[in-house]
């Protein structure tokens, strides 16, 4: 029962810190219907950044409520500018072209932004230890211990959720986001800049990656350039069964991917060396049943 | 602010849509725009809110050159309705009369993000404004339905009042009442002079000659993209060239 409870724990951690990854892919799906294959590697980026403020820029000694704050401004700060280079440089030229030509611009870029930061970023080679920005030990509740890291992003990933569903919801820019994502052309009809509605949107992701990327580190306490891949998978993963294009779709499905990859590591066959196999077996049979994802709507050919 | 269009061309390939024509829309009032089908009134429309620049000629709004981008001219003071609807039909009524509004809202990416009491504002004038358009036009303010979800003359309701939220000098509306029954079509005519009261300019493309000769207080009539005659609707109903037009010549 304890174990059981604790796996729970675990898995919605894991969860919430990927919820954050997947906004990112389904609102950039939603608005300009692009798989960007590289926005984990937005999430790594923030990370290193993170990383390097810590490291190299901040003076020794720095008590961790001062440290932490930084790091959060660097590591969003970094994949904020990565994901705007990328829109503008490598998406934007192609907008308008064949569906194919961004996809496998998205993974080109995903391939030289990982490349990149092994090469020059120092010790990238092989995984590196991340700063110990958050104080140790954990909180129980009764048989269940939690990480404060870990109490952290479960409290800071579903507040960022909820702050970005409110944002697109209520706002003039989060309405003109909807609008360009139903249609393009008659919302640029009503005088909204969809080029800047676009970027805005890739700014938001960013945001959110920098700040996951940061409760990674600190909870998991290592990076290296593999976690935005890998990440990303299980983000986008979460975003195609929430529903792609979908907010809350993208937390519920999220939440569940954790959960299973917790729990199918704890009790199913095989262990946590076959997590990952229960995790796409679970996204196979809910495509089987509802191709849309939980919260998707069905998809339409437009007349 | 008067629009005006002087002696525009518009040239797609080797068939010419409009030639030399030319349009003063003034500061009130009501300009019809008939002709038959393929004479070139949407494109003439489609110039005129900045959707396609001509092959040549000048377009100028209040003076001033108008900008071959819809957004810009919107944000000039020309709004416009479509021929075929396009509301975003996902989203609520009141979202998209909203999003008509959306180059008068000014709003901080931070101010959005804390929801500070200025950003409050600025929503809540926002969407009171869109509820008073929608009233205008005389639909529910608070109905939470998709606009998709409203029968087609509903829609055509919203899309007036979203071009109303926009503030618009001059309002372009392309066949308002196509597929209406003749008590639909009256509404719309008081609406429109509603509109006209209000101050802005109006300019109706029709198909409905009887329905333009009632309504507006100068007539245009484009025929095979020529500016054929234009005049009061007295004098523009009983010319010989557009009966022929219309119903042909008396030898066929």
């Amino acid at each position: 029962m304890a174990t059981l409870a604790q796996q729970i724990v675990n898995g919605l951690v894991l969860g919430a810190l990927i919820g954050l990854i997947a906004l990112g892919y389904t609102m950039v799906y939603g608005i300009v219907q692009l798989i960007n294959f590289a926005h984990g590697e937005v999430f790594m980026v923030g990370a290193f950044g993170a990383h390097f403020i810590s490291l190299y820029v901040l003076p020794e000694g720095v008590p961790w409520y001062a440290a932490l704050p930084v790091m959060f401004l660097a590591a969003v700060a970094v994949s904020v500018v990565v994901a705007m280079a990328m829109e503008r440089l490598a998406y934007r030229p192609l907008r308008g072209a064949h569906t194919l030509a961004p996809l496998i611009t998205a993974l080109g870029v995903s391939i030289l932004l990982q490349e990149v930061v092994r090469v020059f970023y120092p010790g990238a080679t092989a995984p590196l230890p991340f700063p110990r920005a958050f104080p140790d030990g954990s909180l129980a509740v009764g048989p269940v211990t939690v990480l404060w890291t870990g109490v952290l992003a479960l409290t800071v990933a579903p507040l960022l959720g909820a702050a970005v569903h409110l944002y697109v919801e209520r706002s003039r820019l989060g309405r003109a986001m909807r609008a360009t994502a139903q249609d393009a052309d008659a919302a640029r009809l009503m005088g909204i800049d969809t080029d800047r509605v676009t970027l805005a949107t890739f700014v938001i992701g960013g945001v959110l990656a920098g700040v996951g990327a940061v409760l990674y580190g600190i909870h998991y306490t290592q990076i290296d350039t593999a976690i935005g891949f890998q990440n990303g998978i299980f983000a986008f993963t979460a975003a195609v069964l929430g529903g792609i294009g979908s907010i809350r779709g993208a937390m519920l499905g999220a939440l569940c991917l954790g959960l299973v990859k917790s729990l199918a590591g704890q009790y199913a066959w095989g262990g946590a060396q076959y997590d990952y196999v229960w995790v796409f077996a679970l996204l196979i049979l809910v495509l089987m049943f509802r191709p849309q994802g939980f919260l998707g709507r069905p998809e339409r050919v437009r007349a | 602010m008067t629009l005006i269009a002087e002696r525009v061309s518009m040239r797609f390939g080797g068939l010419v849509a409009l030639e030399d024509v030319s349009l003063a829309v003034p500061g009130t009032g009501i300009v019809g725009l008939i002709g038959p089908n393929g004479a070139g009134k949407t494109t003439l429309f489609n110039c005129l809110t900045g959707l396609s620049a001509p092959t040549s000629g000048r377009i100028t709004l209040g003076g001033r050159p108008l900008p071959a981008d819809p957004a810009e001219a919107m944000r000039g003071g020309v709004a416009r309705t479509f021929q075929n609807i396009r509301l975003f039909g996902e989203m609520s009524v009141l979202d998209n009369v909203l999003v008509g509004r959306h180059s008068r809202i000014r709003q901080s990416l931070l101010g959005a993000l804390v929801r500070s009491p200025g950003f409050r504002r600025s929503e809540t004038e926002a969407a009171e404004r869109a509820r008073a358009e929608l009233a205008f036009v005389g639909l529910d303010p608070d109905v939470r339905r998709p606009a998709g979800s409203l029968s087609y003359g509903d829609q055509r309701r919203v899309e007036i009042a979203r071009a109303l939220a926009g503030d618009p000098a001059v309002l372009m509306l392309d066949e308002p009442t196509a597929g209406m029954n003749g008590a639909e079509t009256a509404a719309i005519g008081t609406l429109i002079r509603g509109i006209r009261d209000r101050g802005i300019a109006v300019v109706v493309i029709e198909h409905d000659t009887k329905f333009i000769f009632s309504l507006c207080d100068h007539v245009h009539v484009l025929v095979r993209g020529r500016m054929l005659v234009e005049g009061p609707p007295t004098s523009v109903r009983d010319d010989p060239r557009v009966i022929e037009a219309y119903l042909g010549t008396a030898e066929c």
